[in-house]
């Protein structure tokens, strides 16, 4: 007998090593049960995790532009009638009202990690026979690759922007039949045209993006647009991502600007996570009950079986509080023992299936997160789920009457 | 203070209370027990000596009378008091299922101290080495309960019995599903105790020739005790 373990310790380890098939059979179950919960919101987890990184590697966490450009009806002054249709104005590319300063404004704000003023038009780039109309994107380096990593994502040639340069997608290299230090003709829809040369190929993840993309320093693009000095967005990083949308409404309350969130903008991806969490949940809640039901069984099933030796341990002197721990503990016991196999055995078909499932590219389907609160959190709660489970039935060891048990 | 270690005062006891099925199994017991005396209790099959004994034991409440335990009323007690009171005063032999099958013989001579401290401890293991070779069966210490035959166990339970050094020892037919080789040793083992310390023991025995080596015999029929 372990020296430390009290003696409702001793008998319940006892009871459940003589009980050994019984024993086996439901720490198996739980395993299973556990195995699951693990595995599913791991990958769950990771997946999740992959998808934002990638969110938040290729778009900013907040944009800022221009509020949208409403028409004024003429109000019903004398002789005046109102139009009781207001169409909405076509909308023209517009510069953010006093954008410096609110850039300063935000920087100064403790939540924001990186402000970086953008242009974007579209403009038609032609080489030789072969034009397209993309999006372009004038911005400044510095600021503007730590929001949207475009260095990670080269793939020829490098990140710089001097005025002279280009980057662009590497779907859109393709159509023009250009490569690095090509030259391409920018046009904008105004007439005017600069030559620039390729200095880098992008691969964003997504063709239509890469067919369309094209990154050009802030004045190059601005003086292209016909907005000198003027800036369409301004993109921001911040120190919590999750507070995003909190952060662009407050900005927007404050400033004369629409501020869109990634939370907002990736809105379905939300939904989904919110779904699949509610399934997550239920799947959880579902697997716990039966869980809780085997073990109770179980536990129902020893009591009758031990009502002899329980009637025993009355009679030579067992209070029914120490009847009623022997069985709480050995539901506890399962429910954890249990636990430390099923993590074992979900960790297992994680990295197993990690190794396995591939993207199409060949790129992992998800990271493998493995962190320790989950396995603590998982444990803790079966060996909570145990010990509930085992209370029916140590209620009723515990009021066994010990001369039937006796006499049985 | 009285010499008896245990005094019944009419007891009565009804099973089945209150329903159609009422049978009253002791009709007014009354019988007192001296320290250190050894009694054979005898009587027909379902005169109530079972009945009686678990009454005495503290296992069950009688319906009606009144049953002193050294000098203590136990009708006022509660569940918690009884069982204490039970733990430390009285042991019991078993006809049948004798030890726990979970353990060791010397873990089972340990259990009823264990019970009663908490946790396991060298003194606690040692007394349970002693009892033992008193029985004469300190070889099978190590051996799981199922693996004694039927009188080795029932030496490991008179062991277990005196393990909280109790003031009196309760017997239900403990020698009855044995030969009668094996029975006179656990009676001689008994009596030997007996003698040495001074535990009282109520035996209940249908086997004449050992009820004739105690001290008194006192026969239950159809549950009074017979003159
Ligand atoms: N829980 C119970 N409910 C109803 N009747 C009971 C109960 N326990 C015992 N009896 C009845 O009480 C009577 C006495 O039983 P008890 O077991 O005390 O007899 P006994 O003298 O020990 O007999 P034996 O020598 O066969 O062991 C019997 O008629 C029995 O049927
Ligand atoms: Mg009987």
């Amino acid at each position: 007998m372990n020296r430390w373990l009290p003696f409702e310790w001793i008998t319940a380890v006892r009871f459940l090593r003589e009980g050994r098939l019984q024993t086996i059979f439901i720490i198996g179950g739980i395993s299973i049960g556990v195995a699951v919960i693990v595995f599913m919101s791991a990958m769950l987890a990771g997946l999740q995790a992959n998808f934002v990184k990638r969110v938040l590697t290729s778009q900013p966490q907040i944009q800022l532009l221009a509020p949208d450009q409403v028409a004024r009806p003429l109000r019903n002054a004398k002789g005046e009638i109102e139009d009781p249709i207001v169409q909405r104005p076509s909308q023209r590319v517009i510069s953010i009202d006093q954008w410096p300063k609110i850039r300063s404004q935000m920087q100064a704000m403790p939540e924001v990690v990186t402000v970086s003023p953008t242009i974007l038009g579209s403009v038609l780039v032609v080489r030789g026979d072969a034009s397209r109309s993309v999006t372009l994107s004038g911005v400044e380096p510095d600021s503007y690759f730590r929001i949207v990593k475009v260095p990670d994502y080269i793939v020829a040639g490098e990140a710089r922007l001097t005025s002279e340069d280009i980057i662009i997608g590497i779907e859109l290299a393709k159509d023009l039949g250009a490569t690095v230090g090509d030259k391409l003709n920018v046009r904008a829809a105004s007439g005017a045209t600069r030559v620039l040369t390729i200095s880098g190929l992008v691969d964003l993840g997504n063709k239509g993006v890469n067919q369309r993309a094209s990154y050009a320093a802030l004045r190059t693009a601005q003086s292209l647009l016909g907005m000198i000095g003027g800036v369409t967005t301004i993109d921001m990083t911040v120190t919590d991502i999750y507070a995003a949308e909190d952060i662009a409404q407050r900005i927007q309350a404050a400033n004369a600007v629409e501020a869109d969130s990634w939370i907002k903008t990736n809105a379905q991806f939300f939904t989904a996570v919110k779904a699949q969490q509610t399934t997550n949940t239920l799947i959880r809640l579902f697997v716990g009950l039966s869980v809780a039901f085997g073990i109770a069984a179980v536990l129902i099933v020893s009591v009758i079986q031990r009502s002899k030796d329980i009637g025993i341990l009355r009679a030579m002197g067992t209070s029914r509080g120490q009847i009623l721990r022997v069985f709480l503990v050995q539901g506890g016991l399962l429910g954890f023992i249990g636990s430390l196999f099923g993590a074992a055995m979900g960790a297992f078909a994680l990295v197993y299936w990690h190794a396995v499932a591939r993207q199409a590219d060949g790129t992992e389907l998800f990271p493998l997160i493995l962190e320790r609160s989950l396995f603590l959190y998982t444990a803790l709660l079966a060996t909570i789920t145990g010990l509930l489970a085992a209370m029916a039935p140590a209620v009723r060891a515990a009021k066994l009457d010990p001369v039937v048990a006796i006499r049985g | 203070m009285a010499s008896e270690i245990l005094r019944l005062e009419k007891v009565c006891k009804a099973y089945n209370v209150g329903l159609p099925a009422e049978t009253e199994v002791l009709h007014g017991i009354d019988l007192e027990l001296d320290h250190g005396e050894f009694l054979a209790l005898m009587g027909p099959s379902g005169s109530g000596k079972s009945t009686l004994l678990n009454i005495v034991g503290l296992l069950d409440r009688p319906t009606s009378g009144r049953l002193v335990i050294k000098g203590q009323d136990t009708a006022a007690m509660g569940d918690g008091e009884i069982t204490h009171l039970r733990g430390h005063t009285i042991g019991f032999v078993f006809q049948y299922h004798l030890l726990i099958s979970a353990f060791t013989a010397r873990e089972n001579v340990m259990m009823p101290m264990l019970v009663d401290r908490g946790f396991p401890s060298a003194e606690i293991e040692a007394r349970a080495n002693r009892l033992l070779a008193q029985v004469g069966l300190e070889k099978f210490a190590g051996n799981l309960a199922n693996n004694m035959s039927g009188g080795q166990q029932q030496r490991v339970a008179v062991a277990r019995a005196l393990a909280m050094n109790p003031d009196l020892v309760l017997a239900d037919e403990p020698t009855g599903n044995l030969d009668s080789k094996s029975a006179d040793a656990v009676f001689e083992l008994m009596r030997q105790v007996n003698r040495d310390s001074g535990t009282s023991f109520l035996l209940v025995t249908h086997n004449m020739e050992l009820a004739r080596r105690c001290d008194r015999i006192i026969e239950v029929v159809d549950g009074r005790i017979q003159a």
